[in-house]
């Protein structure tokens, strides 16, 4: 077990090294840095002089070196646009990115368990196939048009929801959250839904897919025979068997709820880290550019190691496989 | 039928297959349900908490679609940041809402000769933190200006002595005489000594800064508003500073202010009332700004002058059908291609409206003598004679730079200028890229390009900077002249028109010298103005302010109706 969390770790750092060599490749085809620090009228002697003080001017490799010498140092570097500390940055964004995530994760799980358990039990009425109907948009419209739409029907025209933004904040310690104004809370529907669409619409087809499944299952035909209560067998028997693969699935989509919640802030000038990223890749600010991609690996590899522990605390045939390979 | 289910979740999410244990999953549940009953709490103590006070504050609030950059009044120069340090900063000399000259900080100042300027400090006025405002302040800002790491050197004249008459007399000393020493006065804010003293910050901060600067984030100004809040990138809170020395015009008592860079929903933020003004409105969107009813498009014209440059440097251009030799070294070539590109229509059609062509590379209301100059007429035909006079009778082909994220329809104006372009025999790869990436292609080192799209506003408004920094011959990589003449179009009489031009003191002469400053680069036709783009401001109806063609909004001429 020992040899294979250590194994995974080593797994873990390659990657995590991999990313940010990728990542310094393709900062050459971002653009030029300097044109977007320094005003119009620069002289072209004090532009180069700034190109050369960053170092843009080295080959990728020692750029990367630096970068990554600095990075076990804890030195994230200084943001080119803001000149604030990355790491300070990336902090202050952090909790407008995790909380807008949870909301988006408990939206899909709640509601795309209801409507797919409400599928599977009562396949054939109007409801069940608008259901579906439904989670086919939500599959298939990008998720920029859909942020326009909601903004469009529940703030221009309704007038109910703001279009932008996270409403009031409240400070504690370092970490702001929109949970107790109800500005806040109201900042956070349009988003969540915007965001958690795709993930409930795939947790409503599984669960659908899943409660069918199990409703065949022998034990469901014994329960019946039991004489035990419909409510019973549904919700006591049929859906928890179901929800394991869901769990899994759901686990697994938070990474990339958090990592690629770029769009939906976009749409919503939602002020977290996906925001932050498209502005410095706008920017070509390299140094919130290679932090954020690092942070995003990290957030991958660290779901990734826990689910694959978790695999083999949960199912004892992979514990002894490992063990032999060991 | 187990076993087939099993693999079909390895294979899918490599999930344990649903004999997993049951108290596993047990305890997932009641993580979600957990969860779930965290948020009703939350929910319900927000429903307790939400008697929030009601703003009894006349908010305004607006969005922009980049950033406040930094607060350091020294730090970028970009219009947009430079009007908003103007809420909290303040310059000696001001510009009013015509864009001429109008005392601030200075009360008024006169030239006793033409090598020194003497100002006269305004009394009683007092920083933000309370300190007073002395002559130590404009000596102390004078060099901070000036230093390494500033974005603003140009403002105020290398060459000048700043000294000290009395506490409320500066004198400011020049080598030569500069008729346009002032020019830029009014984006040069007046810092507090003592504040940058104590907060290191005496020097700007550079773009290779290693630590974090104190004056990025906070601001100590003279001017009517405080920042109450900065979160860089996110958003800014304004607030009327009390002890201000002057009355302001606008009532507002509070201004917020958010990025909101996705159009759509800057546009949506406007029309739902959340916000009383935005920056830029998409000319696709103006039509139903107007119709909604609750908001106006204001669309006066920029500065800004939207040119096309060539190369008229290298001996042999970049990617063209043309070898040996290059064709914009022949005058013709270049009329041909000014007479060749329909202004009017990309004015009425590309623009929608909302552009005015231009003959010159100044905006008209910078030069007086502007409307004297005119722009030759679309004549395609007399264009593809001179093509054929120039030994180009099948035309040739050729690559063309263009942004497709910096001016207002930048990429849609070069396509037209392809197709135009084509109707004469001359083919034109477009090569269209965010403004990051055209930026490192076309400007120094490299200058990389044949024939480009390029906007500028004269930092200086006057003429004497497109002649310098635009029209002058880049031959000398030291000095600025020419920085920005992509192509190299080079004639040694505009040089020599400029150096006069810089020192020239009586206005009628100097018009009459940038007049055959201009009359040159249109006879050589050396570059082919497009036009001036217009602003567009969504503004709510319950707002009144001031737009300058300078595209910077003013804080203290805004009002709305509380």
């Amino acid at each position: 077990m020992l040899a294979f969390l250590i194994r995974r770790l080593a797994q873990a750092a390659v990657v995590l090294a991999v990313v940010g060599l990728i990542a310094f490749a393709m900062f050459r085809f971002a653009g030029d840095p300097v044109n977007q620090i320094v005003g119009p009228d620069t002289p072209v002697s004090e532009r180069a002089e700034i190109r050369k003080s960053l170092g843009l001017d080295d080959p990728v490799l020692l750029q990367f070196g630096r970068y990554a010498g600095n990075v076990l140092r804890g030195d994230f570097g200084i943001s080119y646009q803001f000149r604030q500390p990355v790491t300070a940055l990336l902090a202050e964004r952090m909790p407008a990115t995790l909380e807008l995530a949870f909301c988006a994760t408990l939206f899909a799980l709640t509601v795309g368990i209801l409507m797919g358990v409400y599928c599977a039990l009562r396949r054939e009425t109007v409801l069940a196939k608008l259901f579906q109907a439904i989670s086919l948009v939500g599959v298939s419209l990008p998720t920029f048009l859909i942020g326009i739409l909601l903004i469009f029907l529940f703030s221009v025209t309704l007038g109910w929801l703001p279009s932008y933004g996270r409403g009031d904040t409240v400070r504690i310690g370092g970490w702001t959250t929109g949970f107790l104004t109800v500005s806040g809370l109201k900042a956070l529907i349009l988003p969540s839904i915007t965001l958690g669409l795709f993930q409930m619409t795939l947790i409503m087809r599984l669960v659908r897919a899943e409660m069918l499944e199990v409703l065949r299952t022998d034990y469901i035909r014994f329960a019946r025979a039991r004489g035990l209560t419909t409510r019973a067998i549904h919700f006591g028997h049929a859906l928890k068997n179901t929800l394991v693969p869901v769990i899994t699935i759901a686990g697994l989509q938070l990474g990339s709820v958090i990592a690629f919640s770029i769009i939906t802030e976009t749409v919503f000038q939602w002020p977290g880290m996906g925001l932050l990223f498209v502005q410095a890749v706008q920017n070509v600010d390299i140094p919130i550019m290679s932090a954020y991609l690092l942070l995003v690996a990290a957030i991958f590899v660290t779901i990734n190691l826990v689910v694959d522990l978790l695999y083999t605390v949960v199912d004892p045939r992979l514990r002894t496989s490992v063990g032999r390979t060991a | 039928m187990r076993e087939c289910r099993a693999c079909w979740h390895n294979f899918r999410i490599r999930a344990p297959a649903p004999i997993a244990g049951a108290t596993t999953m047990q305890r997932r549940c009641d993580a979600v349900t957990s969860s779930l009953k965290n948020a009703l709490l939350a929910l319900g103590l927000t429903l307790g908490l939400g008697a929030a006070p009601a703003e009894a504050q006349n908010v305004f609030r607006f969005a922009f679609q980049g950033d406040i950059k930094s607060l350091d009044p020294y730090s970028l120069k970009e219009s947009f940041t430079i009007g908003m340090h103007g809420a909290v900063y303040e310059s000696l000399i001001t510009r009013d809402k015509n864009l001429k000259y109008a005392p601030q900080l200075a009360e008024s100042w006169e030239t006793p000769e033409p090598t020194r300027w003497r100002f006269h400090l305004r009394k009683g006025v007092k920083f933000h933190d309370g300190s007073p405002f002395t002559a130590d302040d404009v000596i102390f800002s004078a060099n901070r200006v000036r230093a390494p790491g500033s974005n603003f050197q140009t403002n105020v004249p290398g060459d000048a002595e700043f000294v000290k008459v009395d506490d409320y007399t500066v004198d400011m000393k020049l080598k030569t005489p500069n008729p346009i020493a002032i020019a830029q006065f009014s984006t040069w804010y007046i810092m507090s000594k003592a504040w940058a003293e104590k907060n290191n910050a005496v020097q700007p901060s550079p773009p290779t800064a290693t630590s974090p600067s104190y004056a990025a984030l906070h601001e100590n100004g003279t001017g009517p508003f405080v920042v109450a809040e900065h979160q860089p990138g996110v958003r800014t809170v304004f607030k009327k500073f009390p002890g201000y020395w002057g009355k302001v015009e606008s009532n507002i008592d509070e201004a917020v202010f958010t990025t909101i860079g996705n159009s759509a929903t800057r546009v949506a933020a406007l029309l739902s009332g959340e916000v009383d003004w935005i920056d830029p409105v998409p000319l696709q969107d103006q039509p139903r700004v107007e119709s909604s009813g609750n908001a106006v498009v204001m669309a006066g014209p920029e500065l800004r002058t939207i040119f096309l440059g060539m190369d008229q440097w290298r001996d042999e251009l970049k990617d063209s059908s043309v070898k040996g030799k290059n064709p914009f070294k022949d005058k013709r070539v270049r009329e041909a291609f000014y007479l060749a590109i329909d202004e009017d229509t990309i004015a009425k059609r590309v623009m929608r409206g909302q552009a005015t062509p231009s003959a010159i590379l100044i905006a008209p209301s910078l030069y007086d003598r502007s409307a004297e100059i005119k722009r030759p007429a679309y004549d395609p035909k007399k264009a593809k004679a001179l093509l054929t006079e120039a030994g180009y009778p099948d035309g040739f082909t050729l690559t063309m730079d263009c942004p497709n994220d910096r001016y207002v329809n930048d990429e849609a104006i070069c396509q037209a200028v392809v197709s135009m372009l084509a109707r004469v025999g001359v083919k034109v790869n477009l090569n269209a890229q965010p403004k990051a990436k055209y930026f490192a292609k076309v400007l120094a080192p490299g200058y990389d390009t044949s024939f480009y799209l390029v906007g500028w506003t004269p930092s200086s408004q006057d003429s004497h900077n497109i002649l310098y920094e635009i029209a002058g011959c880049r031959n000398d990589p030291k000095s600025g002249r020419g920085g920005w003449n992509l192509g190299n179009y080079c004639n040694p009489k505009i040089d020599e028109i400029a150096d006069k031009v810089e020192q020239e003191t009586d206005a009628k002469t100097r018009d009459a010298q940038i007049k055959e400053g201009f009359d040159t680069i249109s006879a050589d036709w050396g570059y082919i103005p497009l036009h001036q783009q217009a602003l567009a401001w969504g503004v709510s109806k319950k707002v009144t302010l001031v737009q300058r063609p300078d595209n910077m909004l003013m804080l203290y001429w805004v009002s709305k109706q509380p």
